[in-house]
């Protein structure tokens, strides 16, 4: 499976600059015309560590990581070399070596730092049987010789791009072109002087393989990001100005991207004490009448349950960001999972009236973002937008169009001075804003914003009357739980129409089903493709809306199959339960392919898992686990 | 028109504005030292010529957070603990609201210890007013962090181990630039102090005694108070650092002997508050962000044109 696509893994310590490179890599394909996809491994440890990144490039839109790989460029754990007394290293030097045998394709590429990693230790660790045995090509080069003629040996990394050009018959300009953008002086001569002298190096050697790099030509400027970029720039078109965060891998990442953009934007990015602090500066920042938005992962958010129900009770708009990593309590910081559903929608007191969005991948991270932004600000209500580890870490790209949107400053059902002049008030002279029946016969009650003349309310977490006064009348509580709860239906509504979140893909008609939500669907559809190729009958039914759930989409796609295979990264299928619970049948029609040992899945690993499902027969991969339907 | 056009109004301003047109059910017990503080917040408004539709008050969870209902002005009655990161963001939304905050020694001193430390620490332009009746009394006279040693309750039937928490001297130390001590008994001091500290441009903080007869009979709340700014036995400099020290130390320990100092322990109004650091480092823009919403003309960028060519 070498043919027409090329996924190139580079390996190193956390620290090594792996990250930067592999982002360069993937640009310059992406500007020399290609589709690429980035996919990231690395170790909760700050320098040193087994880290990687793998660049998978095809000549049309790459849904997934892929299956294994087949081109390594390993570059060895600089960090590693001087291991601390008492601190154990063991082998971790090779490791970037070693540690990747397991997933290189048959026929693959292997190219390794023979400056870094010693002939005999790569010998200890069975690099040559294993060569043999799988018919790779191993390259050793002296990158980091080649870097130090030039000045650092940091400079590997250049070295490495420089020799995988040359191995794989790449040109050479978009890097050169990059290298003189991002850097200047010395530094960009001495990478310029690196990349020539690896390339001339590298084309010099007689190395056999059977990679073709694919070709093709966007017919639209594209650009590459992360999901954690599309939600942040989804945030500031939608006129988000306000962010209040703490720490949090991998929240940490659009806290950081809004914090350097917001100022830019006129806005403004806090820093607070903690997780309970960040979601209450949001909400005070709203309730004053700017656009916010915090966020957290798993045990931050566990921390704001309390201010999301504040919010909720006093329908102050707001949304949050959770993004998933392995739990339960710190779990697995730098590993994905999506075992945070329930906790997200379900976390607080009382019954939650609260929206969710999933989104699949970059391209919804900044589509639903603005729909969050809008449902919050119109319905006044906290919405949250639920991602993991997997989108916040890869880049993809796609046509910069996707983000020529108009931003939208609405601040929503807020009133102007003009307006409550003419709006309910109480005897009091107090402004009612929270009308039972609101005028315009939806349930969302204008609401005005401190420093507004004749808008005073209270907004308190207590049940509350019309002009916001604590009440446990029976009738009041009835007629605003029933005006809270049912803003979820018009929500339904308004997505129906206006959003579309819910992906199909596949065949229209299908014997089989597979039901995917989040970040794994885009992998799910690959695997759906390949299915199909090989004879079977699969459709696939992608979903974004998590509350409220799009209980009619998913009903007639259930409907419609005989059998539906429900796909996601958690221990327990929570997301089936979801389902089941939202609808109230095909719980006979549902069985679950689950994985939660920190990797997504990749496409081949959904084909057999839907294999053996079919055939009845036990999996037999040890790293996902099949859940049987359990009846209605 | 500006879209909040009641900032700033300049009328002439009667405290009876700031009472409920209809009074709200009654919550506090008759006696309680709590329609001190809410007699001498309402006294203090036309002082310093405050509107209701320009004040934001934000109160916690607690027999104190009850203010909000007598108070007539934009609330939000928020979460345990919770009020000052609430009332610190609305402040910086719209820095020209006038943002008060409000709680209990439970509340404040308690559960929000970490927000007093923080906000104080960032020297937030708003006021606090921590009503200290050194007990919990919502939930029905359990110890709080500022019940003397010793202290029985039904949650602590042996008697408090702990110490009282120092709350003046914590927030000195964590950076508040007002810090005051006043009683509901004491209403002429109470209402300048109050009117006082909104005035400052920083983080001030009140603990206002307050008695609360149905939980706390045995706290000494009607032993001689002495105005420290009225007393020629302490003379002392406000804007002194080491002399408010000194001074919180030993009213913080005779708060508990019998004798209770009340009055302003330290003023520092050389500090820039946060919002003016933080518009000095470019963080925050000079107009309040909440009007830019209103405003038709505001210019509203694209990210497509500032960030998206990063990523071409
Ligand atoms: C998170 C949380 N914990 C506990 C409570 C229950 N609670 C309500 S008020 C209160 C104590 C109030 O004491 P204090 O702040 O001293 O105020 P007071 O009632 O004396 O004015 C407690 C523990 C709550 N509402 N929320
Ligand atoms: S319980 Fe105490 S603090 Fe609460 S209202 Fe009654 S007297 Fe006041």
């Amino acid at each position: 499976m070498t043919d027409n696509e090329l996924i190139w893994r580079i390996a190193g310590g956390s620290g090594d600059g792996i990250d930067s490179t592999s982002q360069n890599f993937a640009k310059a394909l992406m500007r020399s015309g290609l589709h690429v996809f980035t996919h990231r491994h690395y170790p909760s440890r700050i320098r040193g560590g087994h880290t990687y990144v793998e660049v998978r490039a095809k000549d049309e839109p790459v849904q997934s990581r892929g299956d294994g790989y087949n081109f390594l460029l390993a570059l060895g754990d600089s960090f590693a070399r001087n291991p601390q007394e008492e601190a154990y290293y063991g082998k971790e030097e090779l490791k970037p070596l070693y540690e990747n045998f397991d997933e290189l394709r048959e026929g693959g590429v292997l190219l390794y730092d023979e400056g870094l990693l010693d002939e005999e230790d790569v010998d200890e660790v069975g690099l040559e049987e294993a060569a043999e045995e799988n018919g790779w090509e191993v390259v050793p080069m002296d990158l980091r010789g080649i870097a130090k003629e030039h000045g650092r040996e940091i400079m590997r990394n250049t070295a490495g791009i420089g020799a995988t050009a040359a191995i794989l018959d790449i040109e050479t300009d978009e890097f050169e072109t990059l290298i003189e953008q991002n850097m200047s002086g010395d530094m960009q001569e001495a990478n310029l002087a690196v990349l020539e002298d690896a390339y001339e190096a590298a084309n010099e050697l007689d190395v056999d393989h059977d990679i073709e790099v694919p070709e093709n030509t966007h017919d639209e400027e594209q650009v590459i990001l992360s999901g954690s970029n599309a939600i942040s720039y989804g945030a500031l078109d939608e006129g988000c100005r306000f962010i209040s965060g703490y720490p949090m891998t991998p929240w940490t990442d659009v806290f950081t991207i809004m914090s350097q953009h917001l100022p830019n934007f006129g806005g403004i990015s806090e820093q607070v004490e903690d997780e309970i602090a960040a979601a209450a500066l949001a909400l005070g920042a709203s309730h004053a009448g700017v656009k916010a938005m915090s966020g957290s992962s798993g045990g931050g958010f566990a921390l704001m349950s309390e201010p999301l129900g504040l919010a909720e009770m006093t329908e102050t708009p707001v949304v949050l960001v959770e993004a998933m990593r392995a739990g339960p309590s710190t779990g697995m910081p730098t590993k994905p999972e999506q075992a945070d559903l329930e906790h997200v929608l379900y976390t607080s007191q009382g019954d939650s009236a609260r929206v969710v969005f999933a989104p699949a991948n970059i391209r919804e991270c900044y589509t639903q973002t603005r729909s969050a932004f809008r449902i919050a600000y119109e319905y006044q209500i906290p919405t949250i937008v639920i991602y993991d580890q997997k989108i916040q870490g890869e880049l993809r790209n796609l046509p910069a169009s996707h983000f020529d949107e108009e931003p939208n400053a609405d601040p929503g059902s807020v009133l102007t001075e003009e307006e409550i002049e003419e709006a309910a008030h109480h005897s009091s002279g107090k402004f009612k804003r929270f009308l039972h029946e609101p005028e315009d016969g939806s349930n969302v009650s204008p609401r005005s914003i401190p420093g507004q003349k004749n808008g005073r309310f209270l907004a308190t977490g207590n049940e509350h009357n019309e002009e916001g006064h604590i009440s446990e009348d029976p009738a009041n509580r009835i007629a605003q739980m029933n005006r809270r709860l049912e803003k979820l239906d018009d929500i339904r509504a308004d997505l129906d129409e206006n959003a579309d979140h819910q992906t199909y893909h596949g065949p229209e008609e299908a014997d089989y089903g597979i039901l995917v939500w989040g970040s794994q669907q885009d992998t799910a559809f690959e695997a759906v493709d390949r299915l199909n190729e090989t004879g079977h009958s699969v459709k696939a039914l992608g979903v974004s809306d998590m509350m409220p759930y799009p209980v009619e989409e998913v009903s007639e796609f259930l409907e419609s199959v005989d059998q539906a295979l429900v796909v996601e990264m958690n221990a327990t299928g929570q997301f089936r339960g979801l389902t089941q619970k939202e609808i109230g049948k095909y719980g006979d029609k549902m069985s679950s392919l689950l994985k939660y040992n920190g990797n997504p899945f990749e496409p081949a690993e959904i084909v057999d898992g839907f294999e053996s499902s079919i055939n009845g027969e036990d999996l037999a991969a040890t790293n996902m686990k099949y859940l049987p339907a359990a009846g209605d | 028109m500006s879209a909040f056009s009641a900032i700033g109004d300049e009328s002439e301003i009667d405290r009876d504005e700031f009472t409920p047109g209809i009074e709200p059910q009654a919550t506090w017990c008759p006696g309680c030292g709590d329609f001190g503080v809410l007699k001498a917040l309402k006294q203090a408004m036309p002082m310093v010529g405050k509107n209701p539709d320009e004040v934001a008050l934000f109160t916690g969870i607690g027999c104190s957070g009850k203010l909000n209902s007598y108070f007539n002005s934009y609330g939000f009655h928020t979460i345990h603990g919770r009020s000052l990161p609430v009332a610190r963001a609305a402040k910086l939304a719209n820095p020209e609201l006038e943002v008060i905050a409000a709680g209990g020694d439970g509340d404040g001193y308690g559960i929000g210890g970490n927000h007093l430390i923080h906000t104080a620490r960032e020297n937030h332009d708003m006021t606090y007013i921590v009503f200290n009746n050194e007990i919990f009394g919502l939930t029905k006279g359990q110890t709080s962090p500022t019940s003397p040693k010793g202290h029985k309750s039904k949650t602590q039937p042996h008697g408090s181990a702990k110490s009282p928490i120092r709350p003046l001297s914590q927030s000195l130390n964590a950076g508040a630039t007002y810090i005051a001590r006043t009683a509901a008994v004491n209403p002429n001091q109470a209402k300048e102090i109050i009117a006082e500290a909104i005035e400052h441009d920083g983080f001030a903080h009140i603990d206002f005694l307050t008695q609360c007869p149905t939980w706390n009979k045995d706290a000494k709340h009607y032993v001689p108070y002495t105005d420290i700014q009225q007393s020629d036995e302490h003379d002392h400099d406000v804007n002194d650092r080491q002399e408010a020290a000194e001074m919180m130390f030993q009213t913080e320990n005779k708060l508990y002997e019998g004798e209770v100092l009340t009055g302003r322990y330290y003023v520092d109004d050389q500090s820039p508050s946060y919002g003016e650091e933080k518009r000095a480092t470019g963080e925050m823009p000079d107009e309040p962000l909440a009007e830019r919403y209103f405003d038709e003309d505001a210019e509203w960028e694209r990210t497509y044109d500032e960030l998206l060519h990063h990523h071409k």
